[in-house]
């Protein structure tokens, strides 16, 4: 039997880079490509300020993309990322503006919101077993509605307190903090996808969910994890967006998922789940901002940003596609 | 033999509409190889289920090591020392081999929350040194070939020092060499006095490695006999029982009439091989083989469900080009595949929509409405024809039972006229009674002029059932032996090309 492993072994075709490593690579390279791009076609996308700019327009997008990578992974979908995140905004300013308590027990509301849609989220998902598409778009509607409902429809400010909009606008070495945050909720978002026991079971939940069941995992309680970390990084984006805005906009967040789980899929991780990985997920994430950006700085019209963004994502899905038919094939 | 390690004892189970298991018993003792047999459906899984915790029991007792035990989950199998290595691989492709083993218990000691690679990485090295297997632990399981797969199952019940290892069918996707490796290790395992239950449907390694056989039939228990006292003979026909395929066979000679479909040198990629064989109008035509013989790949490529590399197909003595399904349904080809309800019917639908659902041609009124009152008509007849237990033709089809589905499905390839049947696995996974029934169809099928190939994992209705039988293996076939010389043993041989 040796002897036929060494032989099946060595009949392989050695390739320098694995294949998931090949599209994280390809996502990084377009990312160079795309700023060289803009940088040759315009003076200004190259300025410092400018590329402060597209790392704190990426700090929201990335962190809901850190969160979501987690519930992609499993095979699942989170659509409701995006109005989590402003509902969260919207109980931060309430605690902090309407009910005056301190931004420390803002920020931890604002957390617990996310988290207890999550929690919602993960309770249809893996007890009532309503599919995470449905499920998560009914938790959009919910949320988009009870943002609304609890800011009667006006946005709220913090004008009393200036040290909230701190929180992401502050600067250190001229980087504001928003984009200090984003990075380091990556590295722990990526930590725990490697090196914990819930990234793993993660993994093996979008792998093959049943061998993860007949393991003696308990499916149930790990999917409801993944939803309710998912939504904590909604919170921890919505804290950012109140932030940076000095305001909670209850009107805002839908259509800030798609942008998300484009990051998502653009950095290689599969909408079939079992596989991806958090650097992928933020390179993804400033494809898209570096994109927005540099057509903006081309003065493209907003509207055919949209088209371009669109036109990526399907791109990067269907590469997604190409890549694991070839890997089926062997 | 040791002490008695697990007692199951009037154990009852229903399903929805089965009467799964009817006071069953089995015993098991350390350090034996026990050998559970029984036809598809006889309810071997379904105890076996039970043990692990998969499924709940109705009543019974399971007693574990003299104490009476309920096993609640798989977890709570494994627990008590009790694992599985079930049939269909039951792998994460994504993780890599030691990941996969130790799924559950990788956390570092006194976290439970951090992975220790190193260690599990480590602990795999071990285990694959005392099996004597020579793979790198940090390999994802999606980079390995099937067989490899399986050994790795294996190495992952073995890592939980159970007292109690079932194998259901381990050795269906393994080539000889492998099969000693892995009774080599069966054998390690008794001297370490761990009691082995060993479910197979050959009856050659079952002679080869078991103490004990224990027999169930249509969910009850048959007997407990020791391996040595009986022949392979006499364990089938406990399995099979009295006669309850009286008259399925019926031996007429085919030899004479007209070939309808010819084969020639079909090939494709690594599974298909050289294939060439005639089917005779009136004719069973059974295709035996072992687990990934190529079976279902040659008859995929007769109905073109995937491309061929080379080779001609005739159809009544022309030649025809056939590239995709609906080529093979225009020549009168009609495939019922293993999987019913991914390919065979559309379950949302209703018995007559998916009778007429590939030829709603035939029922086109002029500007294209369906004529609705010849689709009933025919839907009705074919109900009463093929005699489909259904309410009414408007019943949704996911509500039939799986001999009912296979009917319907039947029905809608002979509404196409379609007289050139493939049927792959056509009993797989229905009770006796249904199986009986699909049988008696076929038969009804080849008398009324129609031929018929049969692939089929059971050499009992391979036997049963055929008037010639095609032997594949590793995408070749090795023997075509007629209804008259055909035995369990010669067609075994083929199917190993020994």
């Amino acid at each position: 039997m040796g002897n036929r492993v060494l032989k099946f072994m060595s009949t392989k075709k050695k390739s320098l880079v694995s294949p998931d490593a090949r599209q994280k690579l390809l996502a990084f390279a377009s990312l160079v490509v795309i700023f060289i791009i803009f940088s040759i076609a315009s003076p200004n996308f190259c300025k410092f300020d400018n590329v402060v700019g597209i790392l704190l327009a990426t700090a929201v997008n990335g962190v809901l993309a850190v969160g979501v990578t987690y519930v992609i992974i499993t095979g699942g979908i989170d659509l409701s990322i995006g109005t989590v995140m402003t509902f969260s905004a919207v109980s931060a300013g309430i605690i902090i503006t309407n009910m005056h308590m301190p931004i420390g027990i803002g920020i931890i509301g604002a957390l617990i919101a996310g988290g207890l849609c999550g929690l919602v989220n993960g309770l249809l998902i893996a007890k009532a077993k309503i599919p995470p598409f449905i499920a998560t778009l009914g938790m959009m509607l919910v949320t988009k509605g009870l943002s609304l409902v609890l800011s009667g429809t006006k946005p709220i400010y913090f004008n009393d307190t200036p040290a909230f909009s701190e929180i992401a606008m502050g600067t250190a070495l001229g980087i504001p903090n928003a984009v200090v945050i984003f990075l380091v909720a990556a590295i722990i978002g990526g930590f725990i996808l490697s090196k914990t026991v819930l990234g793993r079971y993660t993994v093996a939940l979008g792998s093959n969910e049943e061998a993860a069941r007949l393991s003696g995992i308990n499916v149930i309680k790990w999917k409801i994890i993944v939803y309710v970390l998912t939504g904590i990084f909604a919170g921890l984006a919505g804290i950012l967006m109140a932030s940076r805005l000095n305001s909670a906009q209850p009107a805002l967040g839908a259509g800030y998922e798609m942008d998300a789980i484009s990051a998502v899929v653009i950095g290689g991780t599969s909408l079939s789940g079992g596989e991806g990985s958090m650097v992928g997920t933020v390179i993804g994430a400033f494809v898209i901002t570096t994109l927005t950006n540099g057509l903006r700085i081309l003065s493209v019209p907003q509207e055919w940003q949209t088209v371009v963004t669109g036109v990526i994502v399907i791109g990067a899905v269907y590469m997604d596609i190409v890549r694991r038919r070839n890997a089926n094939k062997v | 033999m040791g002490e008695v390690l697990v007692l199951m004892e009037e154990i009852e189970k229903t399903f929805p509409g089965v009467h799964a298991l009817n006071q069953c018993k089995f015993e098991l003792r350390a350090g034996e190889v026990h050998a559970f047999m029984g036809e598809n459906g006889a309810g071997k899984s379904t105890l076996m289920k039970i043990l692990t915790g998969e499924y709940k029991k109705d009543s019974g007792r399971i007693i574990y090591k003299g104490r009476e035990v309920e096993i609640v989950s798989p977890k709570a199998a494994q627990e008590l020392g009790i694992s599985i290595i079930h049939q269909e691989l039951n792998l994460m492709p994504h993780l890599t081999i030691a990941q996969n083993i130790f799924i559950g218990r990788e956390s570092k000691v006194g976290s439970k929350f951090l992975i220790d690679e190193n260690f599990i990485n480590e602990e795999t090295k071990k285990l694959f040194k005392m099996m004597n297997l020579n793979l790198d632990p940090r390999t994802k399981v999606s980079k390995l070939p099937v067989c490899q797969q399986q050994m790795v199952e294996i190495a992952r019940a073995v890592s939980f020092n159970s007292e109690v290892l079932i194998m259901d069918e381990p050795t269906a996707a393994l080539t000889e060499s492998e099969i000693e490796e892995l009774f080599k290790i069966i054998k390690i395992f008794k001297e370490k006095g761990v009691g082995i239950i060993y479910i197979s449907h050959r009856m050659e390694e079952i002679k080869k490695i078991s103490d004990r056989v224990t027999v169930m039939r249509d969910g009850c228990y048959v007997d407990t006999v020791v391996s040595e006292d009986v022949t392979i003979d006499q364990i089938i026909h406990m399995m099979v029982g009295r006669t309850i395929f009286e008259s399925a066979k019926i031996k007429r000679d085919a030899n004479n009439r007209e070939v309808v479909l010819e084969v020639k040198n079909l090939n494709r990629g690594r599974v298909v091989k050289d294939v060439s064989f005639n089917l005779r109008k009136g004719e069973i035509l059974g295709f035996a083989g072992l687990m990934g013989a190529g079976r279902t790949e040659v008859a995929r490529a007769i109905f073109g469900a995937d491309k061929l590399d080379s080779g001609e197909i005739y159809v009544l003595g022309e030649k025809v080009t056939i590239n995709n399904p609906s080529d093979a349904v225009e020549h009168g080809i009609g495939y019922l595949s293993e999987d019913r309800k991914q390919y065979g019917v559309t379950l949302g639908m209703d018995v007559e929509s998916n009778i007429v659902l590939s030829s709603f041609k035939d029922f086109q009124g002029p500007l294209g409405w369906i004529k609705t009152a010849d689709t009933r008509k025919i839907a009705e007849e074919m109900v009463s024809r093929l005699k489909v237990k259904t309410p009414s033709i408007k019943q949704k089809v996911k509500n039939l039972s799986g001999g009912n589905q296979q009917k319907v499905v039947i029905g809608k390839w002979l509404t196409r006229n379609s007289n050139i049947l493939i049927f792959d696995e056509p009993t797989r996974g229905i009770d006796i009674g249904a199986k009986n029934e699909i049988y008696k169809l076929l038969n009804d099928l080849v008398e009324q002029g129609n031929a018929i190939i049969m692939i089929s994992s059971e050499l009992t209705e391979i036997l049963r059932m055929s008037h010639r039988i095609v032997v594949m293996c590793e995408g070749r076939i090795t023997g075509v032996v007629s209804a008259e010389e055909a035995t369990q043993k010669l067609i075994m041989k083929y199917a190993t090309n020994r």
